[in-house]
């Protein structure tokens, strides 16, 4: 039987220090940035043409909520698109 | 005798993608008529919806809408007579604002001679972010009567021997809506729902290879499951052009338990001209597969536990083109009106289905019938008044 041969020292470097500063400060400066208020990238007076009532996603209401109802009653499909509605939909 | 079962549409509840949850919804009111004929049917009718605030916190909307229907369709044609009936229904909606956020609360209410529905909603919206952003979280539960009695006469008995039967309705809506630049709006919803109860059409049956029979085939009942539970998202994006116009675009996916998987794809186009007139330009893509369980011709009768020839299940896909026109005027009489808008919408819309044909046109071997498809004429005409 042979004598089983002792281990060799397996060789452990130290992590570089600028990895184990990007490690520890990324967390923290995401988790303080958390606590700072975010600015408004697009100001108050930058709003001019967000504002313009054809950006509206739904600009008449009466008119979407009828054609929402044309195709939820010919589809499968239904949700997601802003509307309620009700009844059988026979038609 | 047309009914077709099917779950309430609901989605954000007018406060996802659109939503501001810091404003109150403006005081209009919009006298809507509408007219749908195609496939067989014409659908026509009136809408009224009034909006009005009380003081600066609370908001309050009613709508009417009315649908009368004349269907001579496939499938009413295939098994049973033309028809003529009317449907209404009722929506109340209330607003509260407080501070950044805005509480809705609204009842639906639909009636028709065989079918009522009752579904109650409530939904909460915030903005945030110096109103860079606006989230939006909903929930509704409706209750339907299928088979409802009507004058005295059952109309369809069920298999729960009161006269009718019944279908539930639970739906979740999350909505955000995003100002990513200043001309460029993002919007995302996301939808899920649950039904149980009758969910299928008593009017739509099946079809089955039958050697006894002249034409080769016989109809039969349809079994659908209980259960459907679904999900849905959607991203829409709309941008503000150089030269005063919008243009949006959105995709939705959805897929259900029944196994239908579908895909929207939408695409507009906004063009103010002059000081009054603006136009409008849609085109819509929309793609389905077919439930598990759908079969346009069953080998034999009940060959499966679930059968279903509804061609809401089937494979298709459609595409709606549209065009709108709308002219602004400010009245100087009565004082108390703002403005006031005159619109015309018209859809062109075009289905095409891929595995249900039309049984109508005789065919030596059953199920080689040409695949169905058919257009329709969507015509919208409505006063906006703004006070």
């Amino acid at each position: 039987m042979r004598p089983s041969l002792p281990a060799a020292p397996t060789a452990r470097r130290p992590p570089a220090l600028p990895a184990l500063l990007l490690a520890t400060l990324m967390p923290a400066a995401l988790l303080l940035g958390g606590c700072s208020p975010i600015e408004p990238w697009v100001k108050p007076y930058e709003r001019e043409h967000l504002a313009d009532p054809i950006m509206s996603f739904d600009r008449n209401p009466i008119s979407s909520g009828y054609m929402d109802h044309v195709f939820e009653t010919r589809e499968g499909a239904r949700g997601a698109t802003g509307s309620v509605g009700g009844g059988c939909g026979c038609n | 005798m047309h009914l077709r079962a099917r779950w309430l549409a609901a989605a954000a509840f007018g406060l996802g993608v659109a939503g501001h949850a810091d404003v109150l919804p403006e005081d209009r009111t919009d006298v809507l008529y509408h007219r749908y004929d195609g496939g067989g049917i014409t659908v026509q009718g009136p809408s009224v919806l009034v909006r009005k605030k009380f003081g600066d916190s609370f908001s309050a909307s009613y709508q009417y809408y009315e649908d009368l229907i004349s269907s001579a369709s496939l499938d009413v044609l295939s098994t049973a007579s033309p028809y003529k009936e009317k449907r209404t229904q009722h929506n109340l909606n209330l607003n509260y604002l407080n501070g950044s956020t805005l509480y809705s609360a609204g009842f639906i209410y639909s009636s028709e001679p065989d079918y009522k529905s009752n579904t109650g909603f409530l939904s909460v919206s915030q903005s945030m972010f110096g109103d860079l952003t606006t989230v939006s979280f909903g929930y509704s539960q409706g209750w339907d009567k299928v088979g409802e009695v009507d004058h005295g006469v059952v109309v369809q008995a069920f298999n729960n021997g009161i006269g009718h039967a019944n279908a539930n309705h639970r739906t979740w809506t999350l909505g955000v809506s995003q100002v990513l630049t200043r001309d460029l709006l993002l919007g995302l919803n996301l939808e899920a729902s649950e039904n149980d109860g009758y969910l299928q059409s008593p009017y739509r049956p099946v079809r089955y290879v039958d050697p006894f029979s002249i034409k080769g085939y016989t109809f039969g009942l349809a079994v659908a499951p209980n259960t459907r539970s679904g999900s849905a998202g959607s991203a829409q994006l709309k941008y503000y052009l150089p030269w005063h116009a919008a243009l949006d675009g959105s995709y939705r996916i959805y897929g259900d338990t029944w196994g239908i998987v579908a895909n929207t794809v939408k695409f507009g186009y906004v063009q103010p001209l002059f000081t009054d007139l603006t136009l409008e330009g849609t085109a819509r893509y929309y793609w389905q597969s077919h439930a598990n369980f759908y079969s346009d011709l069953y080998p034999y009768q009940d060959s499966q536990n679930f059968t279903s020839r509804d061609r809401e299940l089937a494979q298709f896909h459609s595409l709606t083109l549209g065009l709108g026109a709308s002219w602004e005027f400010h009245p100087g009489w009565p004082h108390w009106v703002d403005k006031g808008t005159l619109n015309f919408n018209y859809n062109r819309l075009h289905i095409s289905y891929q595995d249900f044909h039309d049984n109508l046109i005789p065919s030596l071997v059953p199920g080689d019938e040409p695949l169905y498809a058919f257009d329709a004429n969507v015509m919208q005409f409505f006063l906006s008044v703004w006070y």
